[in-house]
């Protein structure tokens, strides 16, 4: 007597049926792109050290390392060297740096630490983010406008006044060091601050409360407890701010006056990398290219290795908060 | 009902003749001044724009062609059209490659070596230098094709948006939750079923905020430009010929020494930015939690 209950179930038209043919092979085709969107990332990485590395070979054949100790940029002659600029770039973007640093860490502090009533917080973590969407070349225009004819004055003061200064010792005529710096710091600014806002907030909320409980003032709090619990992640920003500086190009290459010289002087004008690349390539012959192609090289493994660490920390700190 | 003693606690207001108490009071001031400082670039920057881009808005600036040197009015018609068909070239070629391996990332194999491995370059390559990308391009691909053209430009921007979308799509479908999958695998979908019915229209808008995100970004960019599409005076008629895009066209004309040429820079530099803008408030509300 025990009849099928289900007898009158089509068993062809119902859920639980094993995938057809078509769907399996949907399944596994969709994997295998999956598997080579990944490929094509890592094959671009790969094909980007390659080209550069490649294109720039006969150069670094010619001029070995002497192409990073010598300062000479000569087409006429074939003689090229990049010392001035791996020195502008360094210079420009450790000064960048300092001012970006400090505004983007404090910016950082004052948007989490609740100094500012919810609405308007909102509207200032705005400004600072829409500061990284308009474009370098924006900046670059603004800073020959603007930035420049402002700070003259107070520059030529400080030239004359503390001219014996190094840092002081031109005057600033237009495009220079200064300028290019400011913009730069505006520029990494809001890397900074949205990387640093990140590790404020992995500060577990007790942490903070225990200082309260202690006696601690606001600022005894952010300065002695926040700020070193988070300063893993802080690190890193600043170092993903620097890599970030180190590449940057156009509003450099509009604002630092391409001139081949090593120079302490914030005023007068200098060269980085990028904008050696910039305003050098599109008019450059095949010997040129090459020497060109080291420099991209050079300034490929320098922001490298930059945002390997940058990232390498990042990851290990908020790991390790996670953990927590 | 006794009132608290209010007068037997301590008085726990702090005095400003008390030095802890005075560094808190002038480092908070020190905090405001130093967060409105910050505020005044693009403030400064908005307002040039507004004053000086906003004089010379004509309907000319997007139909005519770049003015040549002593030349009187002229626009920049063919910078937007260049940039918007390399902006959207590049998007139509890093969309779905980043999708697609996002999807590894997120679905497939997010623990595996491969997808630590990707997410890692991934993010390197979000801080790698745009002109580098511009110097990939010129090796790879301007010196096969014996040219600049609009083509090599899109593949710069292209490199420049794919770890972005890369990473956001990854966040965004990892915040679908666990449950919509579990329920959709045990009702007997396979993994792209679940993928193409659940986590991508689930995740869609996160995914299409990474997207804006990127175009944004790249829509802006101009030193993967220099020596890829370098710039073209005429309008775009091939995709394998120099191309102009707003981006070039303001460098160049900033550094002429015509007043023309300058009021042009600043115009197309308002057109940009509001396009960036657009892109950027666009991610801004598709990616706003519903509810």
């Amino acid at each position: 007597m025990p009849q099928n209950p289900f007898a009158h179930v089509d068993l062809s038209r119902s859920i639980s049926r094993p995938p057809t043919k078509d769907v399996y092979l949907a399944d596994r085709s969709y994997r295998a792109f999956a598997v080579a969107g990944i490929y094509v990332l890592l094959a671009l990485v790969v094909y980007i050290l390659w080209q550069i590395g490649g294109a720039a070979m006969p150069a670094v054949h010619d001029y070995h390392l002497g192409f990073l100790t010598s300062s000479a940029w000569n087409v006429q002659t074939g003689q090229f060297g990049i010392l001035p600029q791996i020195w502008g770039t360094l210079y420009s973007s450790l000064f960048a740096l300092m001012i970006g640093g400090f505004f983007g860490v404090t910016v950082a502090i004052f948007l989490t630490q609740n100094f500012l009533p919810p609405r308007l917080a909102v509207v200032f973590r705005t400004i600072i983010e829409m500061l990284a969407a308009i474009p370098s070349v924006v900046f670059g225009l603004w800073g020959i406008f603007v930035v420049i004819p402002a700070i003259r004055p107070v520059a030529n003061w400080l030239h004359d006044v503390l001219g014996w200064i190094p840092f002081f010792s031109t005057s600033l005529s237009g495009p220079g060091m200064l300028p290019a710096a400011l913009v730069l710091a505006i520029m990494i600014l809001p890397t900074i601050a949205a990387i640093s806002q990140d590790a404020l907030h992995l500060v577990p909320y007790r942490t903070k409360e225990a200082a309260y409980g202690m006696g601690a003032t606001r600022w005894e709090a952010i300065l002695k407890v926040l700020v070193p619990a988070a300063s893993g992640g802080i690190f890193s920003a600043l170092v993903l701010g620097f890599g970030r500086a180190l590449g940057e190009t156009m509003a450099l290459a509009m604002l630092i006056g391409n001139s081949n010289q090593i120079t302490l002087s914030l005023f007068s004008p200098a060269n980085t990398l990028a904008s050696l690349l910039a305003s050098n390539f599109p008019e450059a012959g095949a010997i040129e290219v090459q020497a060109l192609m080291y420099a991209a090289l050079v300034l490929l493994a320098i922001t490298l290795i930059v945002n390997v660490l940058g990232i390498g920390i990042l990851t290990m700190t908020t790991k390790r908060s996670a953990v927590k | 009902m006794a009132a608290a003693p209010v007068s037997s606690l301590p008085n726990l207001k702090r005095k400003l003749t008390e030095s802890r108490a005075l560094t808190n009071y002038l480092l908070t001031i020190g905090a405001w001044v130093v967060a409105i400082i910050a505020s005044v670039p693009l403030l400064s920057v908005l307002y040039m724009l507004i004053v000086k881009g906003g004089s010379r808005f004509s309907l000319d600036l997007f139909t005519e062609l770049p003015p040549a040197g002593f030349e009187m009015g002229g626009g920049f018609g063919n910078a937007i059209v260049g940039t918007l068909v390399m902006v959207a070239l590049a998007s139509a070629i890093s969309i779905p490659t980043g999708i697609l391996a996002a999807t590894f990332l997120a679905e497939l194999g997010p623990n595996s070596k491969l997808a630590t491995t990707a997410r890692f370059l991934a993010k390197v390559l979000t801080g790698f230098p745009s002109i580098l990308a511009g110097v990939f391009v010129y090796a790879a691909i301007v010196l096969a094709m014996g040219g600049y053209s609009a083509l090599a430009g899109a593949i710069a921007l292209s490199v420049l948006m794919l770890p972005t979308i890369i990473l956001t799509a990854e966040e965004a479908m990892k915040m679908v939750p666990r449950k919509m999958k579990d329920a959709a695998i045990g009702m007997g979908c396979t993994r792209t079923q679940v993928i193409w019915k659940v986590v991508l229209p689930t995740g869609m808008p996160g995914i299409l905020t990474g997207v804006m995100l990127a175009v944004s970004r790249v829509a802006g960019e101009s030193a993967p430009l220099l020596f890829t599409a370098l710039f073209s005076n005429y309008w775009l008629s091939s995709l394998s010929e120099p191309t102009a895009s707003l981006s070039i066209l303001i460098y160049n004309f900033s550094s002429m020494p015509f007043e023309n040429q300058i009021e042009l820079a600043w115009s197309a530099s308002l057109v940009l930015v509001l396009i960036v803008l657009l892109f950027n408030v666009l991610s801004r509300l598709i990616g706003r939690p519903k509810i």
